[in-house]
């Protein structure tokens, strides 16, 4: 059976890769590409860990396979910060210690973007159906949605 | 951020943690983010029986498949003995061990792990698994605790007979262990009761739900040398675990740490480790495994599920007179359930002159139990503290007051024996009592619920190592895996000690040859123990500096005092052409000796017990039984907070699995004793759109066993929830439910079927 060639953008980089055909997109990232930013933690679509963004739209990579997203736009955690400009989700996340042990961070901060960028000026409420997709078992979410909220002000008032 | 008005420079501030960066873009190495060249991948065949002889295992046609490089059964693992040996976090049988991570003779519960593969690829290792044939004859099994304690039960261990009870019995049961502790006369104590409240409990198991699942590779060199990187709570309990199941020396094994994706008590003892070693062995090449959610689910540990029966007497004033717990944990499929804590926790919180608790530990076809944070404690408290909400309700009585009536304090005697030395229980329900919440006025269909939950903390051994750098900055290394922060706090208290600048601190987590032994990462004892470790290498360091200074000033140690993270002569101290700071000292250590470098070994005793007071306020859908948690606030001694925004998140974090335990996440098993429930989507963790902010109070009454008076924090706030749930909901509804999870269907039952 013959690997697929795909080409994407990841992160603003042309790139290309081959797969199999049962590959995921997680799968592809994690495995072929060395982008282990975006976790595993169930594989089904339930925990968000591997949240990532495909045309813009929030995914869960583990969800989509690596041969159907020939031609389109990947945005991971790694294309977060810019070089070492940390996106205000970063920042706020680090000084309001909204993450504990860290795996569910990067998939959290790849979904709040996606909630920013649509909604500068969220409720607690929203936020929190936003993310209920993102399992966190450490913190509880308070700090989390609290850090979300702050960004929202940074990038309000920038 | 300010010291928020502390007598300290750095501890109790909140900079943002050295590890931060990485994990905020993706950088941090997780235990399934490591690979190596050549790298095979392993994956293990599982059993889909709860209980069966396993007859015979024919590995031929996978071990023929091409790209398979090793396959292994327990025939490659040594046989060890059963005996029990100090280990983890209780005492350990290394020959359960050795069996739960790959079945002997028997299969315990489905998903036990049967043969392990190792191949070019995950497409042909399991491809592998589907050519192995196990020949099973299938045995009877039992899930339920109390199922598995009648005479008539099917016997999971034919050689288990009950410890703890005279004269030993003559027949095999699944009841590993019956545990009993007394204080004073119960039956006189009852006798004296004007009010007793008697009543029954069930908790459902529970998983730790640590979003990384179990992930490590191994690689075995030509000589033995052998090499584990994983995530764990403990990367010398791996090594020493897999040196025990192995038949290896301590010394042939390096087991790396990688940063750690939640654990709470789940990853603390070895599951793939000695599978991916012994098909390393086999194959020559590096072996990566990791374990699929559903994996976790069906073949690593869960806490135990119980059944309690608690009965509490008072007089009409509210004071405590006695208190009788039975309790039934199930261990599944090895022994090792926590009764013995739960019987020590029980009621610990409380003065009870005339106490008892009975525990069983007993065995059932699910996957054997693991450390779930503060083991045994949260079934417990359940019970009690829901049953002293009875009580108070029956005397008319605030539920805080009647704590505060027979709370804990310096000196009492608690029913597992010691007398509690300096703790702030008392504390923490003055600021309940005291805290806006508890007087805020509650909507139609709300409740209102206090519970209190006690921990231990432990101690243990610890190492650290401070190297002074010659720019003046350090590196601080010690052994244990940073679950929630850990490293900033070592960095704030060497910052403190040393006196010197946070940003020239540098905390390193080292593997099993780089740094001292380390007990692993729990009982709430890192901040503490390995803290305690860290000041005490920081004072090693400044005797240094100290002597360094004196050589340059030629004159005695003595006379020189250290301050500021600056050295001074003993007279003369405001003399500036007399100052030596670390980073000039430092500077000239090649000439006055060599490199700086301090270090601390110790056994740490005096860990401080902790105590919290949970607010909870529920509103329940009299029309779906469905419960929503509206408010909660988490209050707890916590001796002193080195970095109170990691210490907040603890309180939150175990406030939140204490919901998710009283109120959604259960085990399902269907007749056949196989688990339904095997993801995240079936097992309901809560979600952000669950919950609401948790508030916390973070109450100091220093531990006097401590540099800087820390408790151990992370494992206390999982035990008052369940109650607090469920008392809130009692509160709420007017009908208590005693079986967890109070789930909507089941509430709704209560609800229609009306009080009790």
């Amino acid at each position: 059976m013959s690997k697929h060639h795909i080409s994407v953008t990841i992160n603003g980089d042309p790139t290309e890769f081959l797969c199999e055909t049962e590959q995921t997109l997680l799968d592809v990232l994690r495995d072929e590409l060395g982008l282990t930013g975006s976790k595993e933690g169930c594989g089904s679509g339930d925990c968000g860990a591997c949240s990532v963004r495909l045309d813009g739209r929030l995914v869960c990579a583990c969800l989509v396979l690596g041969a159907e997203i020939n031609g389109s736009k990947v945005e991971t955690i790694e294309g977060v910060a810019a070089g070492h400009a940390l996106h205000p989700l970063q920042q706020t996340f680090l000084t309001e210690a909204a993450l504990q042990c860290g795996i569910c961070t990067p998939g959290i901060i790849v979904a709040a973007k996606a909630l920013l960028e649509q909604n500068l000026d969220p409720s607690e409420e929203e936020i929190r159906y936003w993310l209920a997709g993102n399992l966190c078992r450490c913190t509880g979410y308070d700090k989390i949605v609290r850090a979300v909220q702050s960004a929202a002000a940074v990038m309000r008032s920038a | 951020m300010g010291n928020e008005g502390n007598q300290f420079k750095y501890v109790g501030t909140r900079p943002v943690r050295p590890d931060g960066v990485d994990k905020v873009t993706g950088q941090a190495n997780y235990g399934a983010d490591f690979t190596l060249p050549g790298m095979l991948v392993g994956r293990v065949l599982r059993s889909p029986h709860p209980h069966a002889r396993i007859k015979s295992i024919d590995t031929s046609r996978a071990a023929a498949l091409g790209g398979v490089r090793a396959v292994v059964t327990s025939a490659d693992f040594p046989n060890l003995p059963s005996e029990v040996a100090a280990g983890g976090e209780a005492p350990v049988n290394y020959r359960h061990i050795s069996c739960n991570a790959i079945a002997r003779d028997k299969v315990l519960y489905e998903g036990h792990a049967v043969a392990a593969v190792a191949a070019a690829s995950a497409n042909l290792a399991d491809e592998a698994l589907a050519l192995i044939t196990v020949e099973y004859e299938v045995l009877p099994h039992v899930i339920d605790v109390r199922a598995a304690m009648r005479p008539d039960a099917p016997l999971l261990h034919d050689d288990l007979f009950t410890d703890g009870v005279d004269p030993k019995p003559t027949k095999p049961s699944n009841i590993a262990k019956r545990t009993q502790f007394v204080m004073g006369d119960i039956a006189q104590g009852f006798a004296e009761a004007e009010v007793v409240i008697e009543r029954e409990y069930t908790t459902q198991p529970v998983h730790q739900g640590y979003i990384e699942p179990h992930a490590c590779v191994a690689s075995v060199a030509a000589d033995g040398m052998t090499t584990v990187w994983c995530s764990s709570q403990g990367q010398f309990m791996i090594r020493e675990f897999c040196a025990k199941l192995l038949k290896m020396t301590d010394s042939n094994i390096r087991v790396i740490p990688a940063e750690i994706g939640g654990g709470f008590g789940g990853k603390t003892t070895v599951y793939l480790e000695p599978l991916a070693i012994a098909l390393s062995q086999k194959s020559g090449r590096p072996v990566k495994m990791v374990m699929s959610r559903e994996e976790v689910f069906r073949a690593s540990g869960p806490t135990s599920g119980a059944h309690l029966r608690v009965k509490i007497g008072a007089k009409r004033d509210g004071t405590l007179v006695a208190g009788d717990l039975e309790l039934a944990y199930q261990a599944g499929a090895f022994p090792g359930s926590p009764a013995i804590p739960g019987c020590m926790t029980g009621f610990a919180a409380y003065n009870i002159p005339n106490a008892k608790s009975v525990g069983y530990d007993v065995v059932s076809n699910r996957p054997k139990c693991a450390a779930y944070r503060a083991p045994g404690a949260p079934m417990a408290a359940f019970a009690v503290e829901s049953a002293l909400d009875e009580l108070a309700l029956q005397l008319g009585m605030d539920p805080i007051e009647l704590r505060l009536k027979n709370a804990a304090q310096e000196g009492t005697r608690a029913l597992y024996g010691p007398k509690f030395p300096v703790i702030g229980f008392v504390e923490t329900l003055q600021a309940a009592k005291a805290h806006a919440h508890y007087s805020a006025p509650l909507k139609a269909n709300q409740g209102r619920g206090v519970a209190s939950g006690f921990w231990f903390n432990i101690g243990g051994q610890s190492s650290a190592a401070i190297h002074i750098n010659d720019d003046g900055t350090a590196e601080v290394v010690t052994g244990n895996p940073d679950i929630g922060g850990s490293r900033a706090s070592m960095a704030i208290m060497a910052a403190e000690v040393l006196g010197i600048d946070l940003a020239k601190v540098k905390p390193l987590i080292g593997d099993t040859a780089s740094v001292g032994y380390s007990f692993l990462t729990g009982g709430s004892r890192v901040t503490f123990a390995t803290g305690k470790a860290v000041c005490e290498a920081a004072n090693d360091v400044i005797a240094q500096l100290r002597a360094r200074a004196a050589k340059l000033w030629k004159c005695d140690i003595e006379e020189v005092i250290w301050k500021d993270g600056v050295a001074y002569p003993a007279q003369g101290q405001t003399d500036a052409r007399a100052q030596l700071s670390l980073a000039e000292i430092a500077a000239s250590a090649a000439k006055t000796g060599g490199p700086i470098s301090g270090k601390a070994a110790l056994n740490v005793g005096g860990a401080g017990a902790g105590f919290g007071t949970h607010i909870c306020d529920v509103e329940v859908d009299p029309e779906t039984g469905r419960v929503t948690v509206v408010r909660y606030t988490a209050i707890q001694d916590v001796g002193r907070a080195i970095h109170p925004g990691y210490v907040e998140g603890q309180l939150q974090g175990g406030a939140a699995q204490g919901i998710g335990w009283a109120l959604n996440e259960e085990y399902v098993y269907d007749e056949q004793g196989r688990l339904q429930n095997a993801g995240f989507l079936d097992y309901r963790m809560p979600v952000a759109s669950d919950l609401p902010m948790i508030d916390t109070v973070l109450v100091e009454v220093p531990n006097p066993s401590h540099p800087f008076g820390v408790r151990g924090v992370g494992e206390v706030p999982i035990v008052p929830p369940l109650a607090a749930v469920a008392n809130a909901v009692a509160r709420a509804g007017g009908v208590r439910v005693n079986d967890l999870p109070i789930s909507p269907p089941r509430l709704l039952a209560a609800l229609q079927k009306g009080h009790h």
